[in-house]
């Protein structure tokens, strides 16, 4: 009697939602993982085991890994610029001045749009508007269009991604902050602590578990960007901004050779779950009582 | 001394505010333009994209019209919004009685289900895309419906959802209030129903305000499920839009202020509860 009852109540409570998971995330995940092993082309029925062959075309792939670098770049400079930059703005808007509440939530729009849209935005930006600054001023940072050259369109990638990621970084930040207990704040100035002093022995690792939170969240959403870099740059010029995500996605449906594009999605999956693991563990570990 | 000192902290406030107004109107800047030339004609964007004056073809709204007809606006907000509203209502639903079923039964089976949902949030779309468009557009050949791609986002949203969910029950919602309604008659349908799912509004803010975030916003998958033009969403729209008038710069910032509009006028009446689902979202 128990049993048929916990039976039918997991029928009506887990079953439904349990399925769209699994139907969603976790068939396709393994399906997958054999899809790399195929040389299917997206549209034929016939799918024939190939062994590790597309890890070899992967392997001899060039511009994946040229993508993957690019990417790694990329990853570096938005942890580094979005961490940096929303720290101290956080910092800065938690000394108490008024209209801090409307400074955070304006910080915060640009995450509320999607990638696409902002793309387009900061694309007119940088093809009309800093140009005309240029041509009006001489000034010879904008003469061109920053989109226009690999080295520029990539430095233009990032200055996007950070200015998007930053307003959602400083929430987080600011929410550490105002989390600090004022009576320690208070004892470590009498103690004589203050400045940098102040800030690299008792406010960094209180700040930890903020910190953790927001590598993660940057870590994670660098290496996936897409949608940005779609709307952006397109890859261009010459696919010399394409980021691995791109790439993997141009492999699989504009090329046609989805074994390849899945083996080089696994990989890029791995390298992301690693990364982020890592960082977890090293930050959680920095991590104190206060 | 003490007064210098008041003095000094004074001037470091008015020049952290001074600083903070700077970097402000520098992240604004981007928005700035798009409002001041999506009024304007193609000649006077090119000649200076910076004010209103100095027009030689004036100021109109010849351009929102335009992009509005253009885009399909209002059957794409239409579409979107069907999809988002009940994606967001699906999992919602879903999620909480997954979650609730895991807390209060303890065994083998839901604890490796809970661990297989946590430990599936690491995997990125893009590792999931190639075998999804597989199965579900070549074996099962459901592509181009509005229900799949609701579908999928209920999918990929469950284990989040879930996870948020379950730290709530466990931690908030108290099993006596549970105990008295089973004595009473009720049956676990109906507890759950009357008794927990009102308890759970507090974590339902958070998770009603990012999951419908990102379903609005999402691009990749729908551009995978919806090739239909009469089914695309927002995105979707403003996507293939962009690529037909790219060079009519007026009328593509007139179509992307469309876009924004609507999310900016939620988000200045929800402003603080999607600030702290924000916040509370990421801090879990």
């Amino acid at each position: 009697m128990n049993t048929k009852r916990k039976g039918k109540d997991f029928c009506i409570f887990a079953l439904p939602g349990l399925f769209c998971f699994l139907a969603v995330v976790i068939v396709p995940f393994l399906y997958g993982v054999y899809l790399t092993l195929t040389d299917w082309n997206g549209v034929s029925s016939v799918k024939n085991f190939v062994g590790l062959k597309n890890f070899a075309a992967m392997a001899k792939d060039a511009q994946f890994w040229s993508s993957l670098v690019l990417t790694f770049k990329y990853v570096i400079a938005v942890v580094v610029l979005v961490n940096v930059l929303a720290f101290l703005i956080a910092y800065l808007l938690t000394r108490g001045f008024k209209g801090q509440n409307f400074f955070r939530a304006g910080f915060f729009t640009p995450n509320l749009i999607g990638g696409i849209v902002l793309g387009y935005i900061w694309q007119f930006v940088f093809s009309r508007v800093f140009v005309s600054i240029g041509e009006a001023t001489d000034w010879n940072l904008f003469e061109i269009s920053w989109l226009s050259k690999p080295n520029t369109a990539f430095a233009a990638m990032v200055l996007v991604t950070v200015w998007q990621l930053s307003g959602y970084m400083i929430l987080i930040y600011v929410a550490g902050f105002t989390g600090l207990d004022t009576e320690v704040m208070e004892a470590a100035s009498i103690d004589g602590a203050s400045g940098w002093k102040k800030m690299k022995n008792i406010i960094l690792p209180l700040m930890m578990p903020s910190i953790t939170i927001c590598l993660f969240l940057t870590l994670s959403r660098a290496f996936m960007v897409y949608d940005v870099n779609l709307s952006l740059t397109g890859g261009a010029p010459y696919g010399s901004t394409e980021m691995a995500a791109m790439h993997v996605y141009e492999k699989a449906f504009t090329s046609r050779q989805f074994g390849t594009g899945q083996a080089e999605a696994i990989v890029l999956f791995l390298i992301v779950a690693c990364i982020s693991g890592i960082q977890v563990y090293i930050t959680k570990k920095k991590e104190v009582a206060a | 001394m003490n007064s210098s000192s008041g003095v000094q902290k004074r001037s470091v406030r008015t020049f952290a505010m001074a600083g903070m107004i700077l970097i402000f109107i520098a992240y604004m800047f981007p928005f700035l333009m798009v409002v001041i030339n999506s009024l304007k004609q193609k000649r006077d964007i090119i000649k200076s994209p910076f004010s209103w004056l100095f027009t030689v073809k004036g100021l109109s709204f010849d351009n929102f019209v335009k992009a509005f007809n253009q885009m399909d606006f209002l059957n794409a907000i239409k579409n979107s919004l069907i999809i988002t509203v009940s994606a967001t209502a699906i999992v919602t639903i879903l999620a909480a009685m997954l979650a609730y079923f895991i807390v209060r039964n303890n065994n083998m089976l839901t604890r490796i289900i809970f661990a297989l949902m946590v430990a599936s949030m690491i995997i990125p779309f893009q590792a999931i895309m190639i075998p999804l468009v597989s199965i579900y557009g070549g074996t099962l050949n459901l592509l181009n419906h509005r229900l799949t791609l609701i579908f999928m986002h209920v999918g990929f949203s469950m284990s989040m959802t879930v996870f948020m969910f379950h730290g709530f029950i466990r931690g908030s919602v108290p099993i006596a209030l549970e105990e008295a309604a089973y004595l009473d008659g009720c049956t676990h349908t109906q507890t759950f129903f009357k008794i927990v799912f009102p308890l759970l509004k507090p974590i339902m803010s958070t998770t009603l305000i990012l999951n419908a975030l990102a379903f609005w916003n999402d691009f990749l998958l729908p551009s995978l499920v919806l090739t239909d033009k009469k089914l695309l969403t927002l995105p979707l729209s403003t996507y293939s839009f962009y690529g037909t008038y790219s060079a009519d710069y007026g009328t593509i910032m007139a179509g992307l202020l469309l876009c924004v509009v609507p999310l900016l006028i939620l988000y200045i009446a929800l402003q603080k509860q999607i600030i702290n689902g924000v916040v509370a979202g990421a801090v879990k």
